[in-house]
């Protein structure tokens, strides 16, 4: 099952808490994380800190899910850092600032893990 | 120890009555002195025209002008006056520069010394926002420079007035004035900026402020008796009630009839009045707007207590910045114009909005009018300061033009021609052929500063002062300025030499060297009693704890702000 | 015992100035009054791991150096560079600002701030319409209506409602939250929309449509609004406008909600319009929510020492200003850039993945107290002293107001505006050279 959603990205206090300290684990359980609905999980069956994987049209990226009946269903929020920011949109629209919130986003429970901050800078950008 | 000699040099220095004589100028240390040794570097002035580094005593150089400039990036590439204005490269001796009504910091201070100024007086520190007026003195190399710290709104001001508290009141400037290392006291819309706090305004000195219980008028006169009682080196700075509004001409009297019995501390003034052309409008309406600067200059012409500067337009863009908050919002309503407001809390406020004077309007037209025909129906060129308010009225790089006005009938006639007939009739210069000489023109310039400041070593060019000298390209007895106006404006557009402190800082129009300048400040906390300064420090820290949202200690302004300062005690004074 | 009083807080832009820190033997052994952000980062400095030496990459790993030689590297790739990205500056000084642009300038790169990725499109509303705004006291003192548009601060700026919005009781207002009123627009019901006296839940991408629906409403257009605007009903919209009429003094606060969605600076142009026709009928303001503790500190000192507040390109030794070209993520976009320094920021969390890319690509010289994503992508690391904590200077809070930053603690780690300092003076020792 894949639930079509909108990806809102920003901050938390718990994301910024860890924004000094970012070998910490804790900023990666922080921020490798998808707030959700809890309907739009029941539609995935998906459980609180299993792992989704997130899909838009500039990438994938594999995190944990969270509840947060603040958001409406199809609207799902991945604190800001490296996790979300491989799938925002990175067009500026000629206007200097990428396309953090409102990105259309796939989303579907997976085996796979979340990468650490280290394994995910390398996998993602070392060549 | 350097050592310079001038010579040949056409001294035009007002304030020790030489007019345009040959003579030479020695300099030691940054200071003119009797003579120096045969070692002295020597600039053969070849008989050019030579003034006192000139003194704007109302500019917008730093503070808001920042606003203006974030309102305005298609003004730092306007270019209309060449060498002045737009984008320049960095060299091996300047920084980058670029704009023209609201140039960066670093084009600021090699503009204004291509022009020969040596010292700006910024109109308006927010006292909450001082450190960043100072950041951006110390950022404008070469110049000197000052401000005036805001006080026509602020609810302890206006708590003391009200309460008839004299003494606490001039404590309380005391220590504003320590606290934000200002210069003197503006007074800005007086309680119409409180007003503002609500979007309203007052609309004579005899409007009640709301919630204060305090009017205009008695905010301005307890000001300007506290100012005396400081012997503070400036007067009041006063920009009064109803800017640009058609009638105001009235409101401008009330003004200055207020300020007939107050006492002058020193020899000057005990009432500036700001950009008077901005206050000297008759009319009911704007469809009956027309000039009242007759009605201004008669009641000048009698009256030794007030200075006032011109506020001059120039046609074209300009940016308007100003504390008047409220006036501003209608500004931008009238003109339809983006609009930028920054309220301070307890304090002040300030509006920024774009303008454009044109030839083509009938209000700009007599707006362009009315501040040539103060400065030329008033007689006593020692009343009248040279100013275009800047950038309110227009950029400072084009005083060279608003000079030439001031000494051309001609040119002025010329320029009288092409405005609308509607225009030509509703103001009064062009019955007026009065042209003023280069003395006078020091005077507006230099040497009225010197005086309306109490700073006794600058504006002229006798013994002990500063060498802040200017030599311009115009042989002051083989021109007739009538005539030749295109040919004073180009040479009052660039020196041939710029002296900041004894060092050569343009040479040819072009920036030579930037060293940095010095800021000065008045501390007038000895004039204050210490039990006054004690009760009065309970009232401040009692604002402090309920209503600021900084802390006192992290709102005061340290030394590290004036790296280079120039105290001026009251109490020694 | 060392007590430091209305101490600074190095986090976000609110910069609250009553915190106490408790030193002793240069140990902070006492942080009171700061919120979570504020708290750790400042106890941060002593408790997370620190990058403890400078660091240049060899054979793909980071290897420890002296000062000496990363500056030297560090200038060696600026002056080699044909147009170097110089990006953050914003969790730094001002003080360190000015010198960062004298380098920019010197070296002919490009300069611009964090808030490329956050408020940039509010700088261009201010461009194209003005900002009508106030100091953080005018709300304290007289706002009896605050509006927070796609912000969250009880996230993102936790002690703003108690010091200058929600809760603070001023001169005017001494019921506190009691005589105010809150409303919240938001895509999602934050944890400030749900402390909010009036919720009101946008569609993603709408908040321009809202905005402008809520002017007609305010200008008396109600006929032209249809029965739901991006999601939100019409009766909600002219509750809305109702409630911004009759207040005596509104403020909107506006974030990242505003900035970094559809319609990017237009939303910000779209609140500056609204207020400009509201303040006909009441006092209105707005100020954006900042994040960075001294982003707006950037913007100032940009804007006065180049004229332009952000993204500014010095390859023609003169500035030139084109955030949509010059602005970081474009010029990385393009792979314009052939160099990168990266001060008090951290593009490797931040930046968008095709951005990142290609910081990976370039050598990247990073200037900075900790080990982040930047680090994993730097070719040259140099540390720095915290500045708000083992530095002094000046910062900017979010509307504007300058504050000086105290320093707490002695520290061995050079400051951002001593490690700019010496590698300026090295590239002109450099460029001399050649």
């Amino acid at each position: 099952m894949k639930l079509e959603t909108k990806l809102i990205t920003g901050r938390t206090a718990y994301q910024g808490s860890y924004l000094e300290n970012k070998t910490n684990p804790k900023y990666f359980e922080e921020c490798a994380c998808c707030e959700m609905n809890p309907e739009d999980l029941n539609k995935l069956g998906v459980s609180v800190g299993e792992n989704l994987n997130v899909k838009t049209a500039f990438g994938e990226v594999v995190v944990k899910a969270r509840e947060n009946d603040g958001n409406p269903e199809g609207i799902i929020f991945i604190p800001m850092g490296p996790w979300s920011n491989a799938i925002v949109n990175p067009d500026t629209g000629g206007c200097g600032t990428p396309g953090f919130k409102g990105i259309p986003a796939e989303v579907e429970k997976t085996d796979k893990e979340p990468l650490d901050m280290i394994s995910f800078m390398r996998t993602y950008y070392y060549q | 120890m350097s050592e310079l000699i001038i010579k040949n040099a056409a001294v035009c220095d007002p304030l020790n009555g030489i007019n345009c004589e040959k003579m030479d100028i020695a300099v030691k240390d940054g200071k003119i002195v009797e003579s120096v040794s045969s070692n002295a570097d020597t600039i053969d002035a070849k008989g050019k025209l030579t003034m006192a580094g000139a003194i704007d005593g109302h500019t917008h150089c730093a503070g808001k002008i920042n606003v203006g400039r974030l309102m305005s990036p298609h003004d730092m590439r306007m270019n209309p006056v060449n060498g002045l204005s737009g984008l320049q490269p960095a060299t091996s001796v300047t920084r980058a520069q670029a704009g023209y009504n609201t140039p960066n910091t670093f084009a600021l201070g090699y503009r204004y010394s291509k022009l020969g100024y040596t010292t700006l007086s910024e109109a308006a520190i927010s006292m909450m926002a001082a450190k960043h007026t100072h950041e951006e003195f110390e950022s404008i190399p070469i110049l000197d420079k000052w401000g005036l710290t805001l006080f026509g709104n602020n609810w302890q001001v206006m708590n003391y007035v009200r309460d008839e508290e004299p003494e606490k009141l001039a404590a309380y400037l005391a220590w504003g004035l320590r606290a934000t290392r200002g210069f003197g006291i503006k007074v800005v819309n007086p309680g119409g900026g409180e007003a503002w706090g609500w979007g309203k305004n007052v609309t004579s000195i005899d409007d009640e402020v709301p919630d204060f219980d305090v009017t205009p008028r008695e905010i301005l006169v307890e000001l300007a008796k506290a100012n005396e009682d400081l012997n503070l080196p400036h007067s009041i700075h006063v920009h009064c009630n109803n800017l640009g509004k058609p009638g105001n001409y009235e409101t401008t009297l009330d003004t200055m009839k207020i300020m007939e019995g107050i006492k002058a501390a020193r020899d000057r003034q005990v009432l500036h009045l700001a950009h008077l052309q901005f206050h000297a409008y008759a009319g009911n309406s704007w469809r009956e707007f027309e000039s009242a600067s007759t009605q201004l200059a008669d009641y000048i012409n009698t009256k030794d207590h007030l200075t006032f500067d011109m506020g001059q337009v120039i046609f074209g863009p300009a940016m308007t910045m100003t504390a008047d908050g409220p006036l501003e919002y209608s500004n931008a309503r009238m003109l339809h114009s983006k609009w930028s407001n920054k309220d301070v809390e307890l304090e002040d406020g300030a509006g920024v909005v774009p303008i454009v004077y044109s030839p083509k309007s009938f209000v700009n037209s007599v707006q362009w009018a009315i501040g040539l025909e103060l400065a030329l129906l008033v007689d006593d060129p020692w009343k009248v300061m040279f100013t275009t308010d800047s950038p309110n009225g227009g950029s400072f790089v084009n005083y060279p033009e608003a000079y030439s006005l001031l000494m051309s009938a001609k040119k002025r006639e010329q320029i009288i021609e092409t405005l609308p007939e509607l225009a030509i009739d509703r103001m009064v210069l062009p019955g007026i052929d009065r042209e003023l000489s280069f003395y006078e023109l020091a005077v507006m310039t230099r040497a009225l500063q010197s005086k309306m400041f109490s700073v006794d070593t600058i504006g002229h060019l006798g013994i002990g002062a500063n060498a802040d000298i200017a030599i311009y390209d115009i042989i002051p007895d083989k021109i007739d300025a009538g005539i030749e106006h295109e040919k004073v404006k180009q040479a009052l557009s660039a020196t041939s030499y710029t002296i900041k402190s004894g060092n050569l800082v343009v040479q040819d129009g072009e920036i030579v060297s930037s060293p940095r300048g010095k800021t000065y400040w008045v501390n007038a906390s000895g004039r204050v009693p210490s039990e006054i300064n004690e009760v009065t420090l309970k009232d401040i820290q009692n604002n402090f704890r309920k209503y600021y949202t900084v802390a006192m200690s992290n709102y005061v302004v340290d030394d590290h702000y004036l790296p280079n300062p120039i105290e001026i005690n009251t109490q020694e004074a | 015992m060392n007590v430091i009083t209305d101490a600074i807080c190095p986090f976000c832009g609110s910069l609250c100035d009553d915190l106490t820190i408790k030193v002793e033997n240069n140990k902070i052994t006492d942080i009171q009054r700061a919120c979570v952000l504020g708290h750790n980062k400042i106890a941060g400095v002593t408790d997370h791991a620190r990058i403890e030496a400078p660091l240049v990459r060899k054979d793909g790993e980071l290897v420890e150096t002296t000062y000496e030689d990363a500056i030297e590297r560090a200038a060696e790739i600026l002056v080699n560079s044909k147009r170097a990205l110089s990006y953050g500056w914003s969790s730094t000084s001002c003080e360190a600002v000015s010198k960062a642009i004298e380098l920019a300038e010197e070296t002919g790169s490009v300069i611009d701030s964090c808030a490329n990725v956050c408020h940039g499109p509010t700088t261009l509303a201010v461009h194209e319409k003005g900002s009508p705004a106030a100091s953080l006291g005018q709300v304290k003192n007289r706002a009896d209506l605050v509006i927070f548009w796609g912000c969250n601060p009880v996230h993102a700026h936790p002690r703003h409602m108690s010091r200058y919005s929600m809760y603070a009781k001023g001169f005017f207002t001494k019921k506190g939250r009691k005589g105010r009123h809150i409303a919240v627009v938001d895509v999602r019901e934050t944890d400030t929309a749900k402390i909010a006296d009036t919720y009101v839940q946008v569609d993603p991408g709408c908040d321009f449509m809202l905005l402008q629906a809520i002017r007609s409403a305010i200008n008396d257009n109600e006929d032209v609004i249809p029965e739901i605007v991006g999601g939100v009903p019409k009766e909600t919209i002219l509750e809305l406008a109702t409630m911004m009429k009759e207040a005596r003094f509104s403020c909107v606060f506006y974030g990242m909600g505003t900035t970094q969605t559809r319609s990017k600076y237009k939303n910000g142009d779209a609140v500056s319009s609204l207020l400009y026709d509201l303040n006909q009928y009441s006092k209105s303001v707005m100020i954006p929510m900042r994040g960075h503790y001294n982003v707006t500190g950037f913007g100032q000192v940009c804007n006065w020492e180049t004229g332009y507040p952000n993204a500014v390109d010095f390859t023609r030794k003169f500035a030139y200003y084109n955030p949509g070209e010059t602005g970081a993520s474009d010029t990385l976009l393009r792979g314009d850039v052939d160099a990168a320094l990266v001060a008090a920021a951290d593009p490797g969390s931040h930046f968008a993945q095709e951005a990142v890319k290609c910081l990976a690509k370039i050598p990247l010289i990073q200037i900075d107290p900790y080990h982040n994503p930047t680090t994993e992508l730097a070719d040259i690391v140099i540390p720095a002293a915290v500045v708000g904590v083992e530095a002094e200077g000046t910062a900017y809070r979010m509307d504007s107001i300058p504050l000086r930053m105290k320093k707490f603690i002695d520290t061995d780690f050079k400051s951002d505006e001593q490690i700019v300092t010496d590698i300026l003076e090295k590239v002109r020792e450099l460029k001399r050279g050649a």
